[in-house]
Protein backbone atom coordinates (compact mmCIF):
# COMPACT_ATOMS: atom_id res chain seq x y z
CA UNK A 1 0.00 0.00 0.00
CA UNK A 2 1.21 3.49 -0.77
CA UNK A 3 0.49 6.90 -0.53
CA UNK A 4 1.84 9.64 -1.89
CA UNK A 5 1.04 13.91 -0.36
CA UNK A 6 2.34 15.61 -2.59
CA UNK A 7 2.75 19.52 -2.08
CA UNK A 8 3.15 21.87 -5.24
CA UNK A 9 4.11 25.25 -4.12
CA UNK A 10 4.43 28.72 -6.14
CA UNK A 11 3.34 31.93 -7.52
CA UNK A 12 0.30 32.36 -8.58
CA UNK A 13 0.79 31.76 -12.64
CA UNK A 14 3.07 29.41 -12.80
CA UNK A 15 1.04 26.67 -13.13
CA UNK A 16 1.25 25.10 -10.08
CA UNK A 17 -2.99 24.22 -9.97
CA UNK A 18 -2.28 23.00 -13.56
CA UNK A 19 0.49 20.85 -12.87
CA UNK A 20 -1.30 19.17 -9.95
CA UNK A 21 -4.47 18.44 -11.85
CA UNK A 22 -2.19 16.64 -14.64
CA UNK A 23 -1.11 14.51 -12.07
CA UNK A 24 -3.96 14.07 -10.17
CA UNK A 25 -5.78 13.00 -13.19
CA UNK A 26 -3.33 10.61 -14.57
CA UNK A 27 -3.05 8.74 -11.03
CA UNK A 28 -6.97 8.61 -11.77
CA UNK A 29 -6.57 7.18 -14.64
CA UNK A 30 -4.02 4.16 -12.87
CA UNK A 31 -7.20 3.59 -10.50
CA UNK A 32 -5.62 5.39 -7.59
CA UNK A 33 -7.17 6.96 -5.35
CA UNK A 34 -7.00 11.18 -5.95
CA UNK A 35 -7.76 13.90 -4.61
CA UNK A 36 -6.39 17.90 -5.14
CA UNK A 37 -6.99 20.88 -3.13
CA UNK A 38 -5.91 24.53 -4.15
CA UNK A 39 -4.85 26.93 -1.77
CA UNK A 40 -4.89 30.54 -2.80
CA UNK A 41 -5.46 34.17 -2.03
CA UNK A 42 -8.36 36.29 -3.88
CA UNK A 43 -5.35 38.09 -6.95
CA UNK A 44 -5.33 36.43 -10.14
CA UNK A 45 -1.41 37.10 -10.46
CA UNK A 46 1.05 36.92 -8.14
CA UNK A 47 0.32 35.82 -4.26
CA UNK A 48 1.43 32.52 -3.03
CA UNK A 49 -0.65 29.79 -4.59
CA UNK A 50 -0.22 25.75 -3.71
CA UNK A 51 -1.77 22.87 -4.37
CA UNK A 52 -2.30 19.50 -2.49
CA UNK A 53 -2.45 16.38 -4.48
CA UNK A 54 -2.35 12.64 -2.94
CA UNK A 55 -2.18 9.54 -4.92
CA UNK A 56 -3.16 6.62 -2.75
CA UNK A 57 -4.14 2.76 -3.29
CA UNK A 58 -6.46 3.49 -0.41
CA UNK A 59 -9.58 5.77 0.40
CA UNK A 60 -7.92 9.02 0.83
CA UNK A 61 -8.86 11.10 4.21
CA UNK A 62 -7.54 14.56 4.70
CA UNK A 63 -7.57 16.21 1.40
CA UNK A 64 -5.01 18.64 3.14
CA UNK A 65 -1.21 17.63 2.62
CA UNK A 66 0.49 20.01 5.74
CA UNK A 67 3.59 17.23 6.03
CA UNK A 68 4.42 16.59 2.59
CA UNK A 69 6.49 13.25 0.91
CA UNK A 70 6.93 15.52 -1.97
CA UNK A 71 7.53 18.73 -2.11
CA UNK A 72 7.97 21.18 -5.28
CA UNK A 73 8.83 24.59 -4.47
CA UNK A 74 9.10 26.86 -7.81
CA UNK A 75 9.86 30.11 -5.44
CA UNK A 76 11.74 31.11 -2.85
CA UNK A 77 9.04 31.89 0.05
CA UNK A 78 7.53 28.29 -0.90
CA UNK A 79 11.08 26.70 0.26
CA UNK A 80 10.82 29.30 3.40
CA UNK A 81 7.71 27.92 4.51
CA UNK A 82 7.87 24.26 3.54
CA UNK A 83 11.03 22.72 4.20
CA UNK A 84 10.35 22.51 7.45
CA UNK A 85 7.44 20.44 6.83
CA UNK A 86 9.06 17.99 4.74
CA UNK A 87 8.46 14.33 6.04
CA UNK A 88 12.19 12.76 7.06
CA UNK A 89 13.09 10.75 3.69
CA UNK A 90 11.09 13.10 1.84
CA UNK A 91 12.20 14.25 -1.35
CA UNK A 92 11.95 18.80 -2.37
CA UNK A 93 12.39 19.50 -6.14
CA UNK A 94 13.85 23.09 -6.43
CA UNK A 95 13.64 25.29 -9.39
CA UNK A 96 16.91 26.32 -9.24
CA UNK A 97 16.46 29.21 -11.31
CA UNK A 98 14.27 31.21 -8.85
CA UNK A 99 15.25 29.97 -5.70
CA UNK A 100 19.40 30.80 -5.20
CA UNK A 101 20.13 29.00 -1.79
CA UNK A 102 20.11 25.07 -1.13
CA UNK A 103 17.67 22.89 0.74
CA UNK A 104 19.19 22.94 4.49
CA UNK A 105 17.74 19.92 5.35
CA UNK A 106 19.96 16.72 5.96
CA UNK A 107 16.96 14.10 6.35
CA UNK A 108 15.28 15.01 3.11
CA UNK A 109 16.84 14.03 -0.69
CA UNK A 110 17.00 17.82 -2.86
CA UNK A 111 16.97 17.67 -6.73
CA UNK A 112 17.55 21.10 -8.20
CA UNK A 113 16.39 21.59 -11.68
CA UNK A 114 16.46 24.76 -13.36
CA UNK A 115 13.27 24.70 -14.28
CA UNK A 116 12.37 28.18 -15.52
CA UNK A 117 15.54 28.48 -17.36
CA UNK A 118 14.90 24.83 -18.84
CA UNK A 119 11.52 26.30 -20.35
CA UNK A 120 12.76 29.34 -21.77
CA UNK A 121 15.33 27.25 -23.54
CA UNK A 122 12.79 25.04 -25.19
CA UNK A 123 10.81 28.19 -26.00
CA UNK A 124 8.31 27.52 -23.19
CA UNK A 125 8.94 29.99 -20.90
CA UNK A 126 5.62 29.67 -19.16
CA UNK A 127 6.01 25.64 -18.95
CA UNK A 128 8.58 25.41 -15.83
CA UNK A 129 5.84 23.50 -14.01
CA UNK A 130 5.81 20.61 -16.70
CA UNK A 131 9.41 20.37 -16.36
CA UNK A 132 9.77 20.30 -12.76
CA UNK A 133 6.55 17.60 -12.54
CA UNK A 134 8.30 15.80 -15.06
CA UNK A 135 11.23 15.40 -12.66
CA UNK A 136 9.67 14.73 -9.98
CA UNK A 137 8.04 11.92 -11.69
CA UNK A 138 11.22 10.34 -12.84
CA UNK A 139 12.47 10.44 -9.21
CA UNK A 140 9.35 9.11 -7.56
CA UNK A 141 7.19 6.98 -9.78
CA UNK A 142 4.36 8.67 -8.61
CA UNK A 143 2.57 8.02 -11.77
CA UNK A 144 3.47 6.12 -15.12
CA UNK A 145 5.54 8.32 -17.17
CA UNK A 146 5.22 6.42 -20.53
CA UNK A 147 1.53 7.33 -20.98
CA UNK A 148 1.59 10.48 -19.29
CA UNK A 149 -0.21 12.47 -22.11
CA UNK A 150 -3.46 10.59 -20.78
CA UNK A 151 -3.52 12.85 -17.91
CA UNK A 152 -2.65 15.97 -19.96
CA UNK A 153 -5.43 15.41 -22.68
CA UNK A 154 -8.01 14.97 -19.83
CA UNK A 155 -6.96 18.65 -18.28
CA UNK A 156 -6.17 20.76 -21.62
CA UNK A 157 -9.33 21.74 -23.19
CA UNK A 158 -10.24 20.71 -26.39
CA UNK A 159 -10.27 23.77 -28.27
CA UNK A 160 -6.35 24.39 -26.90
CA UNK A 161 -5.75 20.52 -28.24
CA UNK A 162 -2.34 22.60 -29.62
CA UNK A 163 -0.83 23.03 -26.28
CA UNK A 164 -0.80 19.10 -25.44
CA UNK A 165 2.69 18.76 -27.38
CA UNK A 166 4.41 21.41 -26.03
CA UNK A 167 3.30 20.49 -22.62
CA UNK A 168 4.66 17.25 -23.41
CA UNK A 169 7.96 18.66 -24.40
CA UNK A 170 8.42 20.41 -21.22
CA UNK A 171 7.48 16.95 -19.19
CA UNK A 172 10.02 15.27 -20.98
CA UNK A 173 12.95 17.71 -20.81
CA UNK A 174 12.11 17.57 -17.22
CA UNK A 175 12.27 13.89 -16.78
CA UNK A 176 16.01 13.24 -19.30
CA UNK A 177 16.99 16.13 -16.75
CA UNK B 1 -20.97 2.66 -15.86
CA UNK B 2 -20.14 6.50 -15.89
CA UNK B 3 -17.03 7.00 -15.79
CA UNK B 4 -15.41 8.31 -13.40
CA UNK B 5 -14.35 12.25 -13.78
CA UNK B 6 -12.44 14.47 -11.79
CA UNK B 7 -14.57 17.50 -10.65
CA UNK B 8 -14.49 20.65 -7.94
CA UNK B 9 -17.16 19.52 -5.38
CA UNK B 10 -18.67 23.10 -6.47
CA UNK B 11 -19.50 21.40 -10.13
CA UNK B 12 -20.10 18.22 -8.70
CA UNK B 13 -23.26 20.28 -6.90
CA UNK B 14 -24.33 21.99 -10.35
CA UNK B 15 -23.69 19.10 -12.60
CA UNK B 16 -26.09 16.76 -9.86
CA UNK B 17 -28.91 20.00 -9.65
CA UNK B 18 -29.26 19.48 -13.55
CA UNK B 19 -29.38 15.55 -13.12
CA UNK B 20 -32.10 16.20 -10.70
CA UNK B 21 -34.05 18.26 -13.02
CA UNK B 22 -33.32 21.87 -11.64
CA UNK B 23 -33.49 24.09 -14.67
CA UNK B 24 -33.86 27.35 -13.18
CA UNK B 25 -30.19 28.93 -11.09
CA UNK B 26 -30.15 32.09 -9.33
CA UNK B 27 -27.19 33.82 -7.75
CA UNK B 28 -24.67 35.58 -7.00
CA UNK B 29 -20.73 35.83 -7.09
CA UNK B 30 -18.87 35.11 -4.03
CA UNK B 31 -16.16 33.35 -3.31
CA UNK B 32 -15.40 29.63 -2.55
CA UNK B 33 -18.77 28.88 -4.32
CA UNK B 34 -18.43 30.67 -7.83
CA UNK B 35 -18.01 27.58 -9.53
CA UNK B 36 -21.13 26.62 -9.31
CA UNK B 37 -22.80 30.04 -10.68
CA UNK B 38 -20.16 29.98 -13.67
CA UNK B 39 -20.82 25.61 -14.32
CA UNK B 40 -25.11 26.94 -14.69
CA UNK B 41 -23.91 29.83 -16.65
CA UNK B 42 -22.33 27.39 -19.03
CA UNK B 43 -24.81 24.80 -19.03
CA UNK B 44 -28.05 25.77 -18.41
CA UNK B 45 -28.41 27.85 -21.60
CA UNK B 46 -27.96 24.45 -24.03
CA UNK B 47 -30.41 22.40 -21.97
CA UNK B 48 -33.24 25.27 -21.95
CA UNK B 49 -32.70 26.27 -18.48
CA UNK B 50 -32.42 29.13 -16.54
CA UNK B 51 -29.44 31.07 -15.19
CA UNK B 52 -29.11 34.51 -13.77
CA UNK B 53 -26.85 36.63 -11.87
CA UNK B 54 -29.01 38.47 -10.01
CA UNK B 55 -28.06 42.45 -8.75
CA UNK B 56 -28.01 40.64 -5.24
CA UNK B 57 -28.19 37.58 -3.66
CA UNK B 58 -31.67 39.06 -2.06
CA UNK B 59 -32.95 39.20 -5.39
CA UNK B 60 -32.03 35.88 -5.91
CA UNK B 61 -33.41 34.09 -3.02
CA UNK B 62 -36.88 36.17 -4.10
CA UNK B 63 -36.59 34.76 -7.52
CA UNK B 64 -36.21 31.14 -5.87
CA UNK B 65 -39.73 31.91 -4.09
CA UNK B 66 -41.15 32.84 -7.90
CA UNK B 67 -39.94 29.78 -9.57
CA UNK B 68 -40.54 27.30 -6.57
CA UNK B 69 -44.25 29.04 -6.21
CA UNK B 70 -44.91 27.33 -9.58
CA UNK B 71 -43.51 23.78 -9.03
CA UNK B 72 -40.35 23.73 -10.20
CA UNK B 73 -37.25 22.79 -9.26
CA UNK B 74 -35.21 26.09 -8.17
CA UNK B 75 -31.81 26.46 -6.39
CA UNK B 76 -29.20 29.58 -5.51
CA UNK B 77 -25.70 29.09 -3.87
CA UNK B 78 -23.58 31.50 -1.99
CA UNK B 79 -21.19 31.59 0.78
CA UNK B 80 -21.68 32.73 4.26
CA UNK B 81 -21.81 36.71 4.19
CA UNK B 82 -24.20 36.12 1.44
CA UNK B 83 -26.21 33.47 3.33
CA UNK B 84 -26.56 35.82 5.46
CA UNK B 85 -28.52 38.09 3.10
CA UNK B 86 -30.80 35.33 2.00
CA UNK B 87 -32.08 34.81 4.99
CA UNK B 88 -35.30 36.72 4.87
CA UNK B 89 -36.13 34.54 1.81
CA UNK B 90 -35.15 31.27 3.46
CA UNK B 91 -38.08 32.74 6.30
CA UNK B 92 -40.40 33.63 3.76
CA UNK B 93 -39.96 30.17 1.53
CA UNK B 94 -40.47 28.23 5.08
CA UNK B 95 -43.68 30.39 5.74
CA UNK B 96 -45.16 29.53 2.36
CA UNK B 97 -44.05 25.84 2.08
CA UNK B 98 -42.15 25.87 -0.67
CA UNK B 99 -39.12 23.68 -1.88
CA UNK B 100 -35.83 24.97 -2.67
CA UNK B 101 -32.50 23.95 -2.52
CA UNK B 102 -30.16 26.25 -0.72
CA UNK B 103 -26.08 26.02 -0.68
CA UNK B 104 -23.98 27.78 1.28
CA UNK B 105 -19.94 26.84 0.71
CA UNK B 106 -18.91 28.48 4.11
CA UNK B 107 -16.21 30.66 4.43
CA UNK B 108 -14.49 32.11 8.33
CA UNK B 109 -16.43 35.17 9.21
CA UNK B 110 -18.08 36.79 10.73
CA UNK B 111 -18.56 40.34 9.05
CA UNK B 112 -17.19 39.53 5.59
CA UNK B 113 -14.82 37.24 6.90
CA UNK B 114 -12.01 35.70 4.98
CA UNK B 115 -12.32 33.29 2.03
CA UNK B 116 -10.94 30.18 3.51
CA UNK B 117 -12.76 27.50 4.86
CA UNK B 118 -15.06 27.38 7.73
CA UNK B 119 -18.21 25.79 9.33
CA UNK B 120 -18.53 28.36 11.65
CA UNK B 121 -22.54 29.10 10.21
CA UNK B 122 -23.54 25.88 11.49
CA UNK B 123 -26.07 27.44 13.97
CA UNK B 124 -27.09 29.62 11.10
CA UNK B 125 -28.30 26.71 9.32
CA UNK B 126 -29.71 24.43 11.84
CA UNK B 127 -31.27 27.00 14.15
CA UNK B 128 -31.48 30.12 12.99
CA UNK B 129 -32.16 30.05 8.99
CA UNK B 130 -34.29 33.24 9.32
CA UNK B 131 -36.93 34.93 11.53
CA UNK B 132 -39.57 32.77 13.11
CA UNK B 133 -40.72 29.10 13.66
CA UNK B 134 -38.72 27.16 10.94
CA UNK B 135 -36.41 24.48 10.45
CA UNK B 136 -34.63 23.40 7.33
CA UNK B 137 -32.84 20.19 6.36
CA UNK B 138 -29.30 20.75 6.22
CA UNK B 139 -27.18 18.50 4.88
CA UNK B 140 -23.23 17.84 5.10
CA UNK B 141 -21.35 16.33 2.46
CA UNK B 142 -17.71 15.33 3.27
CA UNK B 143 -16.49 14.29 -0.50
CA UNK B 144 -16.63 15.19 -3.33
CA UNK B 145 -19.07 12.11 -4.48
CA UNK B 146 -21.42 13.25 -1.44
CA UNK B 147 -21.46 17.02 -2.73
CA UNK B 148 -23.07 15.33 -6.12
CA UNK B 149 -25.48 12.59 -4.42
CA UNK B 150 -26.90 14.76 -1.58
CA UNK B 151 -27.76 17.57 -3.59
CA UNK B 152 -30.06 14.95 -5.45
CA UNK B 153 -30.94 13.71 -2.19
CA UNK B 154 -31.36 17.68 -1.00
CA UNK B 155 -33.86 18.09 -3.80
CA UNK B 156 -35.85 15.03 -2.82
CA UNK B 157 -36.64 16.08 0.83
CA UNK B 158 -37.20 19.41 -0.07
CA UNK B 159 -40.11 18.40 -2.79
CA UNK B 160 -41.18 15.37 -0.27
CA UNK B 161 -41.57 17.74 3.14
CA UNK B 162 -42.23 21.31 1.09
CA UNK B 163 -39.26 22.91 2.86
CA UNK B 164 -35.82 24.20 2.15
CA UNK B 165 -32.79 21.83 1.84
CA UNK B 166 -29.54 23.53 2.50
CA UNK B 167 -26.07 21.98 1.43
CA UNK B 168 -23.87 23.10 4.56
CA UNK B 169 -20.44 22.71 2.77
CA UNK B 170 -16.95 24.51 3.30
CA UNK B 171 -14.60 26.16 1.16
CA UNK B 172 -12.45 22.84 1.20
CA UNK B 173 -15.16 20.57 -0.03
CA UNK B 174 -16.37 23.80 -2.85
CA UNK B 175 -12.54 23.72 -4.22
CA UNK B 176 -11.33 19.96 -4.08
CA UNK B 177 -11.03 18.10 -6.96
CA UNK B 178 -11.52 14.04 -6.28
CA UNK B 179 -13.17 11.19 -8.64
CA UNK B 180 -17.51 11.37 -9.20
CA UNK B 181 -19.31 9.48 -10.90
CA UNK B 182 -22.62 11.31 -11.65
CA UNK B 183 -25.13 8.88 -12.89
CA UNK B 184 -26.69 9.99 -15.72
CA UNK B 185 -30.13 8.39 -15.31
CA UNK B 186 -30.64 9.41 -11.21
CA UNK B 187 -33.88 7.80 -10.37
CA UNK B 188 -35.72 11.57 -9.71
CA UNK B 189 -38.63 11.32 -7.62
CA UNK B 190 -41.98 13.17 -8.61
CA UNK B 191 -44.16 14.62 -5.72
CA UNK B 192 -47.71 15.72 -6.01
CA UNK B 193 -47.45 20.01 -6.83
CA UNK B 194 -51.34 20.40 -6.90
CA UNK B 195 -50.04 23.23 -4.98
CA UNK B 196 -48.16 25.31 -7.34
CA UNK B 197 -49.31 28.57 -9.02
CA UNK B 198 -49.68 27.08 -12.55
CA UNK B 199 -53.25 28.97 -14.02
CA UNK B 200 -55.77 27.60 -13.03
CA UNK B 201 -57.19 27.58 -17.17
CA UNK B 202 -60.43 28.39 -15.41
CA UNK B 203 -61.00 24.42 -14.56
CA UNK B 204 -59.71 24.78 -10.79
CA UNK B 205 -59.96 27.24 -7.71
CA UNK B 206 -56.94 29.39 -7.72
CA UNK B 207 -53.53 28.69 -5.62
CA UNK B 208 -52.46 30.66 -3.10
CA UNK B 209 -48.81 30.51 -1.90
CA UNK B 210 -48.17 33.21 0.62
CA UNK B 211 -46.78 33.22 4.15
CA UNK B 212 -49.03 36.12 5.59
CA UNK B 213 -51.54 35.12 8.04
CA UNK B 214 -53.05 38.08 10.03
CA UNK B 215 -55.30 35.76 11.86
CA UNK B 216 -53.10 34.36 15.20
CA UNK B 217 -55.23 31.30 15.47
CA UNK B 218 -54.87 30.41 11.69
CA UNK B 219 -51.03 31.21 12.12
CA UNK B 220 -50.64 29.09 15.15
CA UNK B 221 -52.41 26.40 13.65
CA UNK B 222 -49.80 26.01 10.01
CA UNK B 223 -47.06 26.52 12.60
CA UNK B 224 -47.86 23.45 15.03
CA UNK B 225 -48.96 21.61 11.86
CA UNK B 226 -45.43 22.54 10.46
CA UNK B 227 -43.98 21.18 13.30
CA UNK B 228 -45.76 18.04 12.96
CA UNK B 229 -44.43 17.12 9.87
CA UNK B 230 -40.64 18.26 11.16
CA UNK B 231 -41.24 15.44 13.66
CA UNK B 232 -41.70 12.86 10.90
CA UNK B 233 -38.76 14.31 9.32
CA UNK B 234 -36.43 13.72 12.97
CA UNK B 235 -38.06 10.05 12.61
CA UNK B 236 -37.44 8.96 9.29
CA UNK B 237 -34.61 10.99 7.49
CA UNK B 238 -31.67 11.01 9.67
CA UNK B 239 -28.30 10.49 8.53
CA UNK B 240 -25.06 9.30 9.92
CA UNK B 241 -22.11 7.03 9.04
CA UNK B 242 -19.84 5.58 12.21
CA UNK B 243 -16.39 4.59 11.61
CA UNK B 244 -14.32 2.15 13.99
CA UNK B 245 -17.38 2.29 16.47
CA UNK B 246 -17.64 -0.67 17.22
CA UNK B 247 -15.17 -1.40 20.61
CA UNK B 248 -14.69 2.68 20.35
CA UNK B 249 -14.39 4.58 24.11
CA UNK B 250 -13.92 7.66 22.46
CA UNK B 251 -15.98 9.00 20.03
CA UNK B 252 -14.66 11.54 17.80
CA UNK B 253 -18.02 14.02 15.99
CA UNK B 254 -17.28 15.58 13.20
CA UNK B 255 -18.97 16.96 9.65
CA UNK B 256 -18.16 17.35 6.17
CA UNK B 257 -13.98 18.52 6.40
CA UNK B 258 -13.18 18.16 9.85
CA UNK B 259 -14.57 14.42 9.56
CA UNK B 260 -11.96 13.67 7.05
CA UNK B 261 -9.18 14.77 9.06
CA UNK B 262 -10.40 13.10 11.95
CA UNK B 263 -10.31 10.15 9.81
CA UNK B 264 -7.13 10.17 9.57
CA UNK B 265 -6.18 11.27 12.99
CA UNK B 266 -8.46 8.33 14.12
CA UNK B 267 -6.46 5.61 12.08
CA UNK B 268 -3.43 6.86 13.62
CA UNK B 269 -4.55 6.67 16.61
CA UNK B 270 -5.85 2.79 16.46
CA UNK B 271 -2.10 2.40 15.36
CA UNK B 272 -1.36 3.20 19.06
CA UNK B 273 -3.85 1.05 20.20
CA UNK B 274 -6.55 3.68 20.98
CA UNK B 275 -10.03 3.09 20.58
CA UNK B 276 -11.10 5.70 18.84
CA UNK B 277 -14.13 5.85 16.37
CA UNK B 278 -16.41 8.57 14.87
CA UNK B 279 -19.91 9.32 13.93
CA UNK B 280 -20.58 11.31 11.51
CA UNK B 281 -23.49 12.79 11.23
CA UNK B 282 -24.60 13.46 7.38
CA UNK B 283 -27.95 15.77 7.99
CA UNK B 284 -27.37 18.52 10.98
CA UNK B 285 -30.91 18.65 10.87
CA UNK B 286 -32.35 16.39 11.67
CA UNK B 287 -29.69 15.36 13.96
CA UNK B 288 -28.70 12.20 14.95
CA UNK B 289 -29.79 12.07 18.31
CA UNK B 290 -30.07 8.37 18.78
CA UNK B 291 -27.03 6.62 17.39
CA UNK B 292 -25.13 9.57 19.78
CA UNK B 293 -27.35 8.79 22.98
CA UNK B 294 -26.56 5.21 22.35
CA UNK B 295 -22.81 6.42 22.03
CA UNK B 296 -22.93 8.25 25.52
CA UNK B 297 -23.67 4.86 26.91
CA UNK B 298 -20.74 2.89 25.61
CA UNK B 299 -17.75 5.76 25.69
CA UNK B 300 -16.05 7.16 27.78
CA UNK B 301 -15.46 11.01 26.13
CA UNK B 302 -16.74 12.62 22.59
CA UNK B 303 -14.33 14.90 21.33
CA UNK B 304 -16.50 17.81 18.68
CA UNK B 305 -14.24 18.42 15.65
CA UNK B 306 -15.32 21.59 14.20
CA UNK B 307 -14.27 24.52 12.18
CA UNK B 308 -16.34 26.86 14.46
CA UNK B 309 -15.68 28.00 18.92
CA UNK B 310 -17.83 25.02 19.58
CA UNK B 311 -21.62 25.10 17.83
CA UNK B 312 -22.00 21.73 17.12
CA UNK B 313 -21.01 20.45 20.64
CA UNK B 314 -24.31 22.38 21.70
CA UNK B 315 -26.11 19.22 19.63
CA UNK B 316 -24.00 16.49 21.09
CA UNK B 317 -24.75 17.61 24.69
CA UNK B 318 -28.33 17.58 23.89
CA UNK B 319 -28.27 14.65 22.16
CA UNK B 320 -25.85 13.22 24.90
CA UNK B 321 -27.88 14.40 28.00
CA UNK B 322 -24.31 14.96 29.48
CA UNK B 323 -23.91 11.52 29.93
CA UNK B 324 -20.36 11.92 29.14
CA UNK B 325 -17.91 14.52 29.07
CA UNK B 326 -17.28 16.29 25.49
CA UNK B 327 -14.07 17.96 24.49
CA UNK B 328 -13.71 20.37 21.82
CA UNK B 329 -11.00 20.22 18.75
CA UNK B 330 -11.18 23.17 16.54
CA UNK B 331 -9.45 25.97 14.58
CA UNK B 332 -11.33 29.01 13.12
CA UNK B 333 -10.75 32.16 10.49
CA UNK B 334 -10.24 29.74 7.76
CA UNK B 335 -7.41 27.72 9.48
CA UNK B 336 -8.00 23.94 9.71
CA UNK B 337 -6.77 21.85 11.70
CA UNK B 338 -3.89 18.90 11.17
CA UNK B 339 -4.76 15.30 11.32
CA UNK B 340 -1.43 15.53 14.41
CA UNK B 341 -3.50 18.52 15.91
CA UNK B 342 -6.51 16.03 16.23
CA UNK B 343 -4.61 13.06 17.36
CA UNK B 344 -3.29 15.31 20.02
CA UNK B 345 -6.45 15.80 21.10
CA UNK B 346 -7.77 12.03 21.09
CA UNK B 347 -4.08 11.49 23.03
CA UNK B 348 -5.22 13.74 25.60
CA UNK B 349 -8.92 12.21 26.04
CA UNK B 350 -7.39 9.44 26.44
CA UNK B 351 -5.77 10.59 29.50
CA UNK B 352 -2.19 11.43 27.89
CA UNK B 353 -1.97 7.85 27.16
CA UNK B 354 -0.57 6.47 23.62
Amino acid sequence: MSTFNILIAGFGGQGVLFAGKCLAYKGLTEDKQVSWLPSYGPEMRGGTANCSVILSDSPVGSPIVSTPDILIAMNLPSLDKYEGETQKGGKIFVDSTLIGRKVEREDVDAYYIPATKMAADIGAPTLANMIILGKMIKETGAVNFDDIEVGLKKVIPARKADMIDINLKALKAGYDF
Amino acid sequence: MTEKVLMKGNEAIAEAAIKAGCRHYFGYPITPQTEIAAYMAKRMPKIDGVFLQAESEIAAINMVYGVSATGKRVMTSSSSPGIALKSEGLSYLAGADLPALVVNVQRGGPGLGGIQPSQSDYFQATKAGGHGDFKMIVLAPSSVQEMADLTIKGFDLADKYRMTSMILADGTMGQMMEPVEIKENAEINTYDKSWAVTGTECKRQHNIVNSLYLKPELLEKVNVERYERYKQIEENEVMYEEFMMDDAEICVVAFGIAARISQNAIVEARKQGIKVGMIRPITLWPFPKKPLLAAADKVKRFISVELSMGQMIDDIKLATECKKPIDLCTRVGGMIPSPEEVLAKIIEANGGNN
